[in-house]
């Protein structure tokens, strides 16, 4: 089963990392993996996203469009997919900055106040993590100790300080 | 590793020397890549040419001196060089040119695209000459056609591409770098200094006595016929029993193969074949790969400019339908999979 995710958000919350994340946590656990991310306009100050799939055989294709998981970090990201969730897929938002709640009753929506929690805790700037937590914990992606080492394989050395804080936030993500 | 700077490790590890660059979307990774990089191999030379034209024709310079040296761009970019290619072409000059494609005509756009598939495989340039043209489908195929590029480029004298697009340059995907030497070749033709201890080598691509230029092209034409020999290679995936033979390449036939799985599942008997090397195109394989089905379709990210091949190449002795999206727009394997219902319904 191919598990197929789409985290969308403003450039600069961190969206691509945490695709990026997300695809080390499955290259870790031996999982065939691919990662791409939107370059377009929207880079250069509208919304980001990025595809992120995670399968058991050779990835198809590597552009998600009906995602089984969803990560949505703002507005315009949940109304641009949250109708393309797949029917059974789980949906993540961030209602801090979500004010919409989904009336679907075939898929699986997780409010997480993410931006709220990560400023109460200061760890500003990890709302994406949060959710990462939430979406690793609802979903049985990997292992704790997998997200770990998928931290020590992305942040470069000179920033490894703050692993440490990136696990805080993933726990407070699987907690809430 | 995206696959940009999969490109540029693989081309620093089989023995690229030189890389000549002018930043584009969405392939300027391979230039920040090789940058960071070039300074620091032995010998190493990275230029941020002044334009695209400048690039190509230091690639040019580059290759005349004996080294491997690579260029790389997007479509508008690929555009400019194409002068550069013909004379290289014209002076039997090996090299390799990227092309992470995006959508045109014009500036276009910078969304993936595969519009630029007859500039590639058609007419990169005036006169008489062809490229090697290399479709990958994957960061790990990018890396090991890049060694092929180069390997075939240097073997043949022919300039060699590398055809990509933006979704394939932008993908992250894991990748093993495969144990890589750079395969030496004869370039006792190389313009390198010699110490009076030879005679002068001459690397030019003017002929003003016309049977002479005829007989030097006629010649290079011989040469193409071994290419056409050698050179030629694709995927065939669940052909075997297919009624319906879909036909992509590059990141497009990622798209496919989603497709064809789920069309397979809903017991619809398709495959789908992926020419690798665009030029050459791989006559022998796709007739094996369609002998057996009904209708054949061909997908791509233009309007459909690998169909005239398609059907040349299996000498129209099945119907070849086309389904395509352009400017930018990548197919979902959902259209894919709705257009091979639609073919499977007809027959």
């Amino acid at each position: 089963m191919t598990k197929e995710i789409i985290l969308a958000g403003f450039g600069g919350q961190g969206v691509l990392f945490a695709g990026k994340i997300l695809a080390y946590c499955g290259l870790i656990d031996d999982k065939e993996v691919s990662w791409l991310p939107s370059y377009g306009p929207e880079m250069r100050g509208g919304t980001a996203n990025c595809s992120v799939c995670i399968s058991d055989d050779t990835v198809g294709s590597p552009l998600v469009t009906e995602p089984n998981i969803f990560v949505a970090m703002n507005q315009p990201s949940y109304i641009k997919f949250i109708e393309k969730v797949q029917s059974g897929g789980k949906a993540f938002i961030d209602s801090t900055l979500v004010s919409k709640k989904s009336e679907r009753n075939d898929i699986e929506c997780h409010y997480i106040p993410a931006t709220q929690i990560a400023e109460d805790n200061g760890l500003q700037g990890m709302a994406n993590i949060v959710l990462l937590g939430s979406a690793i914990k609802e979903t049985g992606l990997c292992a704790i100790d997998t997200i770990r080492k998928a931290f020590e394989s992305v942040v470069p050395p000179k920033k490894a300080n703050l692993i440490d804080a990136n696990m805080r936030a993933i726990e407070l993500g699987m907690a809430y | 590793m995206k696959g940009n700077e999969a490109l540029a490790e693989a081309a620093v590890r089989v023995g690229c020397k030189c890389y000549f660059g002018y930043p584009i979307t969405p392939q300027t990774e391979i230039a920040a890549y090789m940058a960071k990089r070039m300074p620091t191999i032995d010998g190493g030379v990275f230029v941020q040419a002044e334009s695209e034209i400048a690039a190509i024709n230091m690639v040019l310079g580059a290759s005349a001196s004996g080294v491997r040296a690579m260029t790389s761009s997007s479509s508008p970019g690929i555009s400019l060089k194409s002068e550069g290619v013909s004379y290289m072409a014209g002076s039997d000059l090996p090299g390799v040119i990227v092309n992470v494609q995006r959508g045109g005509p014009g500036l276009g756009g910078i969304q993936p695209s595969q519009s630029d598939y007859w500039q590639a495989t058609k007419s990169l340039g005036h006169g008489d000459f062809q490229i090697l043209v290399f479709a990958p489908a994957s960061v790990q195929e990018i890396i090991d056609l890049t060694v092929k590029a180069f390997d075939t480029s240097d073997k043949y004298r022919v300039p060699a591409m590398i055809f990509m697009d933006g979704l394939l340059g932008q993908m992250m995907e894991p990748v093993t770098f495969p144990e890589l030497k750079h395969n030496q070749f004869d370039k006792s033709w190389a313009c390198n200094g010699h110490g009076n201890k030879r005679k002068h080598n001459i690397i030019n691509s003017l002929y003003l006595q016309a049977d002479q230029l005829e007989s030097i092209v006629l010649e290079r034409y011989k040469r193409y016929e071994t290419i056409k020999q050698e050179l030629h290679m694709a995927e065939s995936y669940l052909t075997e029993d297919a009624d319906i033979v879909v036909v992509a390449y590059g990141a497009t036939a990622r798209i496919v193969k989603s497709a064809v799985v789920k069309a397979r599942s809903n017991g619809i008997r398709v495959g789908m074949f992926r020419p690798i090397t665009l030029w050459p195109f791989p006559i022998q394989e796709i007739n094996k790969a369609v002998e057996s089905c009904k209708s054949v379709l061909c997908v791509e990210m233009s309007t459909g400019q690998m169909v005239d091949d398609v059907r040349l190449s299996i000498n129209c002795s099945k119907l070849v339908h086309f389904f395509g999206r352009t400017g930018g727009v990548v197919p979902t394997p959902m259209e894919v999979f709705n257009k091979i219902v639609e073919l499977g319904g007809v027959n």
